[in-house]
Parts: structure tokens; C-alpha cells; sequence
């Protein structure tokens, strides 16, 4: 069934065909609207979960993870200072192997107060250990936020879907919205083979000795390395189900390309415009869409990027000292390749201002002209 | 307002869910507390550990010394984690199992607060029992807003000792209205386990204030832990009381005649240090507090 619904009610479809059992959360712009109609959707009977009205975003993480450690399908959404407020229990989740899903509406961070988009509130969460899928459309939404659970389940990760503010949240966009029966045919019921009992009393979480501890954080990394096989076998297996695919990355119009730009979030729509104008023009270019950013794809970034001549990276976010985040990890990704490109980093659009098609096709032909990048960080739009 | 001083044909359980090899140190009222707190409630429970000594008393991974699920969680978590196990039994239609938090001063009346309001204020239906050694023990001593007036603690060191009285966790739990408030302490354990007894019969939010004295951090005799128990209740330095709905106070315990401050005192080395004129000014407060806290049990009779 074809919907007219915004980025932010895509995720609460997809939560309920997912038919989540706890629901724990706390309202921040721009993810409210995440959870009210989740809210109604309970008080209605839609969905037989029962839904915590927490306090606090540190609660509501909280909750969802000793409710998943209970055997409960556990969801909830959050956004910028509620996603760092959690940061303590975002360690928690990964370290209890709790599969929660969680959706994170990208928000500048303040001061200066500002509920615009921007990444540097999930990139800093980076190290935490949650799986972390950025979104470029309102159906990517949804068809992620079901592929979230069964990916996490499967691997005992937890994940964060990540959309763009208002570029997503508060935007409308036709999305179909599947089957009830199908969506339970692909998404069995959460059955967590080890979790609180009665009748097997063992403790979890506990004091963990030098002797094991090491162990649990290499188990960890493992199902990382796992999860990238299981992500693509879930969007695969998502395509058959539901005719639509996304996997790791997506690699447009890169075959031949000697420039290649990479994107995140919705940024990578105007930039497939941006692409295909230039390409007309018989411009060698291509776009990577960067999708799954942990665990990172590694071998499959490298075997795309390492044919072009040079890597134009935009970055929504800025690790402060360092530089743009995206393109760290793509230069991190090819290092100790023979020849391999130069990456351009580019930051723009902080705090949501606008990414134009111009601002894109500057960037490439920037990429183009130079050499070798001039500087570490390229500001664009920057107004001194 | 009731009274009583004796609970009628009342046996405390002799079956353990606490066994041998917990590493509490020798005389810790925490550990008590938690033995008899089960025996209470039965096997069907699940508890819920944020950070505190009983993150460590429980034993290492993979060894833990509870006959029960234990949920280790952080610091100021118990409340909405206990409250998160609870609402995923139900939802998975496992109605009857009891989820006990089960933190430490600090993690209930400082850090775990707005955890533990929010859970009262939901009525989530989980027992909170907070043992309370009026300081932060697990990390060597330092004071929580539970150390009483006049303590030593590491931070609040003998030339400079905690100034301000101890902050009434109890009453700010009865100002939620939750359905039980009661407190308990080791000196007195029928009236601890029907306490947990009863409180597993309420369903809603029940707190249970233990006052469980820590040899180690007080500086006292291990052997002396359940006379100093016994002395704070004998001296209205900690009143046993339960109070139903935010409103129907039940004093468990009035003494006749009130033992003196100073009796209580001078068992522990960390009041050591006081003058006979701080003692007069804690003794003066303990009477304050008692006196109010009769006048509230009068007032719906
Ligand atoms: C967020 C956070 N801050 C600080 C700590 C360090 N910490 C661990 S236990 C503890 C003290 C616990 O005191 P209390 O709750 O009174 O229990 P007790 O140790 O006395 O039994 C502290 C401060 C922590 N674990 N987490
Ligand atoms: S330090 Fe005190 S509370 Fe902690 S285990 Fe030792 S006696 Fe018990």
C-alpha cells in the first residue's frame, strides 16, 4: 500500500510492522513524532506493545535494554542531545549484546541551539559499537527500520538507523508501506536464547575480570565482521520479500568513473542529479553512497574507489582538530593500497544549511582542477 | 496511627537464594539485607544491580552468589531497568515474577533520583529497596547526600565533616504517592521480610528504605553491626515505619523511653571526632524529626 507519510512517521510503520514490544522514549525535535503516533498506535491496540513513558533519553535507553535482555522486541527514537545524553548506556547496549533499534533524527548539536541536520551527533557516538545504517529516502526509512531488527537480531548488535532532520523527518514522500503478513513472514518473532529466567538464574553484566573481559570486547568486533555478511544477506533476502535493495553501499555510475563522490544521508539525492547532469556532459564521474557506516565495508569501498583517479568526500559533520569524518574513513580504507587516489574532504551544510546542486558541482570540479587537495579540510559555503 | 512492636506467629524462611562465597567484607549490613530480602520474596524474582558494593559482593563473572536472575546495570539505571524487565515479562505474559532494584544510597538518593521519580511517578510496578550505608562505599568512602550531619567520610574529611543532615529519601517517596514506603533495618528482620512480603502483594511502586551499616566505612566493629542497627531504631536515629498510598503512616517501632544519640554514636569511629555540643545538636534534630514524623502518622488516624 502506497502512503504520503514524512520521514519520521516512515520509522513508526516500520516499528509497527516490526511489531516492537517495548517502546521506551523520551520527546526531542525533531524525533517526536517518531513516537506519538508509536504512542497511538499502542493506545489503539495497532500495536500490542506497551510503551514506557520515560523520563529521560538516558531512562529510555535504559529501559529498552533490559527489556531486550528480558526477551522483548525493544525500539526507541531519539536526537542529538538525547542520543548523547544516552552515550553510557549506548556502551551498555553493545556491551550487554542487547539487539535494541533505535532511530536517530540527525541534529546539530549546541550551543548554539539548533535543530537543523547535521551528523556530528551519530558520528560521535562512533566508537560506541552500535551498527549504524544513514538513510537517504522516507522508503529507505521504513524497509531499514524492519531490516534493523533482523539484522540486529541475528547478530546480537544493537542499531541506529540515522535520517536526516526535516530533510527526512518533516518531509512527505510516497513510501510503500508493506504487508502485515509479509513483513512477519521475513521478521520471525525476537526469540533471545539466553536472557533473564527464573528457571536458569544467572547473573549478567556482572564485575569482569582481566581474565575474560578481553575476550567479550573480541566477540564483539567478530560480530562485526559478521554483521556485514548478514546485512547484505538481509537486503537481499529484503529484495525478494519486497522488491527493493540498498545493501552496504550504493555505487552509482562508478564503473568507469575517474572522479568519485562520496555522500551520506540526503545529500546523495541532489548529488545523483548533480552526477547524471554531469555525466551528459560526459564527465567521468560517479557517486558512492555510504549507507552502512559500521561496521565499515572495507573491502567493498575499496574495490570501488580504488579505480578512480580521485575521491571527492562530503562531510555533513566535523570531528573538531581532525577534519571530516567520512572522508577519515575513506582515507583510512585505502591507506597502504599502491597508488591509491587522493581523497578531497569537504565539509558542509553544519547546523542544516542548505547543500545546493551548484554547492555539489563546485566540489567535483574543485576535485577536478586541483592536483592534490590543497588543504586537509575543505570549507564550502563558509562565510567569514 | 498503629502500632506494633511484634509481628504475631511470623517465621523468617530458612530457604537460601544467597550462598557462600559472596565478597562482602565480614559484618556488611548490605549483605544481610539482601539474604533476607530474598528469603522474602522467593525464587520467582529477578533483581537488578546498578553500580554500588553489590556489584562486586554478587562475585566475579562467570561465578555470581544469588539463587535468582541478577541484571547488573549502571549507575543510575536501576529504577527504569528494573522497570524495563518488568513491562517485557508482561508483555510476554510472565505476570507473577517479582523485579527487585535493589541500589545503594548513592545510586537512589543521588545519582539514580530521577530514575526512581520517574519510576514513582509511572507507578511502575517493581520493589526498590535502597540499603543505605550512608555513603559511597564501593569507590572507598566518600559522602552521599545519606551521610548523616557530622560524619566522617573521605571527602568530608575530620577537620571539615559532612554539614548537612542526611536527605529523607523516604519522605520524598511518600510525597509520589506511591502505595508502600516502609523502612527496615537488620535488627529487626521478621519485620524486614514482611515487608518485602507485603510489598510483593501491592502492585505498583513499592521503596523500601534498609538502613545497613557498613563496619568498613564506619569505622565500627563488624560483631556490632546488628546492635548499632538495633540502637538507631531504640534512639529515633532511624525510625521503622511503612506509609501506604502517601498517606497512612504506620510507626513500627516507638520506643517508651528513647535511648540517647550519644549511645549510637560513640559504637562508630567515624563521629568520633564530635564535641559534646554537636552531639547535643544531632540529638536535638533526632528528636525534631521523630516528633514530626509522629505528628504526620497522627494526622489521619
Ligand atoms: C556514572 C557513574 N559515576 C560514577 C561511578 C562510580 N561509582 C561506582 S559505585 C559508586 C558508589 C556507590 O555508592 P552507593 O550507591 O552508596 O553504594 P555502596 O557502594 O555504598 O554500596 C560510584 C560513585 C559509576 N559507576 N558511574
Ligand atoms: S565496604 Fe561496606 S557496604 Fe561495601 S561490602 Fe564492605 S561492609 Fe559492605
Amino acid at each position: 500500500m502506497k502512503k504520503v507519510v514524512t520521514g519520521n512517521h516512515a520509522v513508526s510503520f516500520g516499528v509497527k510492522l516490526a511489531r516492537a514490544q517495548v517502546i521506551a522514549a523520551y520527546p526531542i525535535t525533531p524525533q517526536t513524532q517518531v513516537v506519538e503516533l508509536l504512542s497511538e498506535f499502542c493506545a489503539s491496540g495497532k500495536l500490542n506493545a506497551k510503551f514506557i513513558k520515560v523520563e529521560s533519553e538516558h531512562s529510555a535507553m535504559a529501559a529498552c535494554i533490559s527489556a531486550s535482555a528480558s526477551g522483548a522486541r525493544a525500539f526507541t527514537a531519539t536526537s542529538a542531545h538525547g542520543l548523547a545524553l544516552m552515550h553510557e548506556m549506548l556502551h551498555w547496549a553493545v556491551g550487554a549484546r542487547t539487539p535494541v533499534v533505535m532511530a536517530n533524527i540527525n541534529r546539530a548539536m549546541g550551543p548554539g541551539w539548533s535543530v537543523w541536520t547535521d551528523q556530528n551527533d551519530s558520528l560521535s557516538q562512533r566508537d560506541v559499537g552500535w551498527i549504524q545504517i544513514y538513510c537517504e529516502s522516507n522508503q529507505e526509512v521504513l524497509d531499514t527500520t524492519i531490516q534493523a531488527f533482523k539484522i540486529a537480531e541475528r547478530v546480537l548488535l544493537p542499531v541506529m538507523l540515522v535520517l536526516d532532520a526535516f530533510v527526512l523527518s518533516h518531509t512527505s514522500e510516497p513510501v510503500d508501506i508493506p504487508e502485515q503478513e509479509l513483513v512477519d513472514e521475513f521478521l520471525p518473532p525476537y526469540n533471545l536464547k539466553t536472557k533473564l529466567d527464573i528457571n536458569n538464574p544467572r547473573a549478567y553484566g556482572g564485575l569482569t575480570n582481566p581474565d575474560h573481559y578481553y575476550e567479550l570486547r573480541y566477540k564483539i568486533q567478530k560480530a562485526h565482521n559478521e554483521a556485514l555478511v548478514v546485512i547484505k544477506e538481509v537486503c537481499d533476502e529484503y529484495q525478494r520479500y519486497f522488491g527493493r535493495q540498498y545493501g552496504l553501499v550504493e555505487a552509482y555510475r562508478c564503473e568507469d568513473a575517474k572522479v568519485i563522490l562520496v555522500t551520506s544521508g540526503t545529500i546523495t539525492s541532489t548529488a545523483r542529479l548533480v552526477i547524471d547532469e554531469m555525466r551528459e556532459e560526459g564527465r567521468k564521474v560517479g557517486l558512492l553512497k555510504y549507507r552502512v557506516f559500521r561496521p565499515t565495508p572495507r573491502e567493498l569501498l575499496r574495490d570501488i574507489l580504488y579505480r578512480a583517479q580521485k575521491i571527492c568526500v562530503i562531510d555533513r559533520n566535523l570531528s573538531f582538530g581532525h577534519g571530516g569524518i567520512f572522508a577519515q574513513e575513506i582515507k583510512s580504507v585505502l591507506y597502504g593500497l599502491p597508488a591509491a587516489p587522493p581523497v578531497y574532504s569537504f565539509v558542509i551544510g553544519l547546523g542544516g544549511r542548505d547543500v545546493t546542486p551548484k554547492d555539489i558541482r563546485e566540489m567535483i570540479e574543485y576535485t577536478y582542477k586541483e592536483e592534490i587537495p590543497t588543504e586537509s579540510i575543505i570549507y564550502r559555503g563558509v562565510r567569514l | 496511627m498503629t502500632t506494633k512492636t511484634q509481628i504475631k506467629n511470623f517465621v523468617i524462611p530458612e530457604k537460601e537464594y544467597m550462598y557462600p562465597g559472596h565478597v562482602a567484607c565480614p559484618g556488611c549490613g548490605g549483605v544481610l539485607a539482601m539474604r533476607l530480602a530474598l528469603k522474602a520474596l522467593g525464587n520467582k524474582t529477578i533483581v537488578v544491580i546498578p553500580a554500588c558494593c553489590w556489584t562486586i559482593i554478587d562475585g566475579p563473572f562467570p561465578m555470581h552468589s544469588l539463587h535468582v536472575p541478577v541484571y547488573h546495570t549502571a549507575f543510575e539505571t536501576a529504577a527504569i531497568a528494573a522497570a524495563g524487565i518488568k513491562t517485557a515479562l508482561e508483555i510476554q505474559g510472565q505476570k507473577d515474577i517479582t523485579v527487585l532494584a535493589w541500589a545503594g544510597d548513592g545510586g537512589t538518593l543521588d545519582i539514580g533520583i530521577q530514575a526512581l521519580s520517574g519510576a514513582a511517578e509511572r507507578n511502575d510496578d517493581i520493589i526498590y529497596a535502597c540499603y543505605d550505608n550512608e555513603a559511597y562505599m564501593n569507590t572507598g568512602i566518600q559522602r552521599s547526600s545519606a551521610t548523616p550531619k557530622g560524619a566522617w567520610t573521605t571527602t568530608t574529611p575530620v577537620g571539615n565533616p559532612k554539614g548537612e543532615p542526611k536527605k529523607n529519601i523516604a519522605e520524598i517517596m511518600i510525597a509520589h504517592r506511591v502505595p508502600y514506603v516502609a523502612t527496615a533495618t537488620l535488627a529487626y528482620p521478621e519485620d524486614l521480610v514482611n515487608k518485602f512480603r507485603k510489598a510483593q502483594q501491592i502492585k505498583g511502586t513499592k521503596f523500601i528504605h534498609i538502613f545497613a551499616p557498613c563496619p568498613t566505612g564506619w569505622k565500627m566493629a563488624p560483631e556490632l553491626m546488628i546492635t548499632i542497627c538495633r540502637l538507631a531504631v531504640l534512639t529515633n536515629v532511624f525510625p521503622l515505619y511503612e506509609c501506604e498510598n502517601g498517606i497512612k503512616y504506620t510507626i513500627n517501632v516507638v520506643p517508651s523511653k528513647p535511648l540517647p544519640v550519644a549511645e549510637y554514636l560513640k559504637l562508630q569511629g567515624r563521629f568520633s571526632h564530635l564535641q559534646e555540643s554537636d552531639i547535643e545538636q544531632i540529638q536535638k534534630m533526632v528528636d525534631f524529626e521523630f516528633n514530626f514524623l509522629l505528628k504526620k502518622a497522627q494526622l489521619l488516624v
